[in-house]
């Protein structure tokens, strides 16, 4: 029983050894992406957990190239490494970032900016856990409302998270990138899709995908692809590419999943109230509405 | 190349690089001890489906003659490979000493 998806990546391991969490929702999209691109990619990894986790000297856990870049850089670090490459006559690689959440909608946007804007040849993959789970689970930019983190803590008053989540994907497509693509690692099929695609394309990529952090998110470790999975099904996260001036929805869920039941399950939702919820849901059916209108399903 | 433990070597103060420029798939520790469950191939169901090798966040199981075959060495127990697969053929078991 082949697997045509599994015989279509490298059977090698470029991200193996590594000392992340049980479980790591991250690890498994950097590992998966390497697979794709294969040993001669060039990945950049800011402060975060996959280079917190990859580089403990001497244990080095990347087999292809790889270098850490300041926080702010990651992009800015990609067009250097892709410009230095090409001046020296190499042909045949890929520039690969790999940046958390916090790492690119907070700390490096501006240097992803300015890469889109060049439209410099490089894949910029943004691994999203909702929070900066490195340095122990503060909120981001891309925390999503009523999350609890240690910055924003559940109260009485104040329900975790109050503001939501940013819309990294619409960001990166309003600069009229080549590619951008959002994903989940618990669609790992469809996530190893969307980078063997843009691997072909020329100019600037960007993959947004969830990888759930089973310490922060408060789920158990063998629970990560299923969590990952199941915020796709309850519409609370969307598959869909952007490509050509348009947006593509890639998985429409016929029924939608219960919210509560996906939000009930995290230790970082479980103080939400009924209220909170019926807000959260609000959202998210406010946001297929602009999906059905906008995007090409 | 399979990133593989390499022997323990004592590094005088001239082989030390300056910078932290290294040899890059140099492994030196392993994980195994982190785990307090493992999980077990049963081989007779196995169909060789490869989900458990693409979900694997360590990438600690290959595909052997068919089979799922996992690193003890750097399998930290998570235990998504049991949960993903359809037919039960891997299920965890306590970590024998």
């Amino acid at each position: 029983m082949a697997n045509k998806v599994a015989e279509s990546i490298s059977r090698e391991e470029f991200f193996y050894g590594h000392k992340a969490c049980a479980g790591c929702g991250g690890s498994l999209a950097v590992r998966a992406a390497l697979k794709v691109l294969g040993p001669n990619a060039v990945s950049v990894l800011p402060a975060g957990c996959m280079s917190a986790v990859g580089f403990n000297f001497p244990q080095l856990c990347f087999s292809n190239n790889s270098i850490i870049s300041t926080f702010a850089g990651t992009a800015s670090m990609l067009t250097g490494v892709e410009a230095g490459l090409r001046a020296r006559g190499y042909k045949d690689f890929t520039a690969v970032g790999f940046a958390g959440d916090g790492g690119t909608a907070d700390i490096g946007i501006q240097a992803l900016s300015g890469a889109i804007d060049r439209n410099d040849n490089i894949i910029y993959i943004c691994y999203d856990n909702e929070a900066y789970m490195n340095t122990g689970i503060q909120k981001s930019g891309l925390t999503p409302f009523g999350a609890k983190t240690t910055t924003t803590p559940a109260g009485k008053n104040i329900h975790g998270n109050i503001r939501p989540k940013k819309n990294m994907f619409e960001i990166a497509a309003a600069h009229d990138i080549p590619y951008a693509a959002t994903a989940s690692v618990g669609y790992i099929y469809d996530f190893i899709q969307k980078v063997q695609k843009a691997s072909q394309i020329q100019g600037t990529k960007y993959i947004h995908v969830i990888a759930p952090c089973p310490t922060g998110w408060g789920v158990a470790p063998d629970e990560t692809v299923e969590i990952a999975k199941e915020v796709v099904d309850c519409g609370l996260w969307y598959l869909a590419e952007y490509e050509n001036g348009g947006f593509k929805l890639n998985h429409k869920p016929k029924e939608f999943t219960s919210v509560e039941s996906y939000l009930k399950k995290q230790g970082r939702f479980r103080h939400l109230t009924d209220e909170d919820i019926q807000v959260i849901t609000a959202s998210r059916d406010k946001k297929w509405e602009f999906i059905s209108k906008n995007f090409v399903i | 190349m399979r990133p593989y433990i390499r022997e323990k070597k004592s590094f005088t103060f001239d082989e030390v690089p300056e910078n932290t420029c290294f040899e890059a798939g140099y492994l030196t520790t392993v994980n195994s001890g982190w785990r307090s469950i493992r999980p077990a191939v049963n081989s007779e169901k196995c169909v060789g489906c490869e989900q458990c090798y693409l979900y694997c966040p360590d990438g600690v199981i290959a595909i052997n003659d068919g089979k799922a075959v996992i690193d003890y060495d750097f399998c930290k127990g998570c235990g998504i490979c049991a949960k993903i697969c359809r037919i039960g053929a891997i299920e965890m078991e306590a970590e024998r000493k």
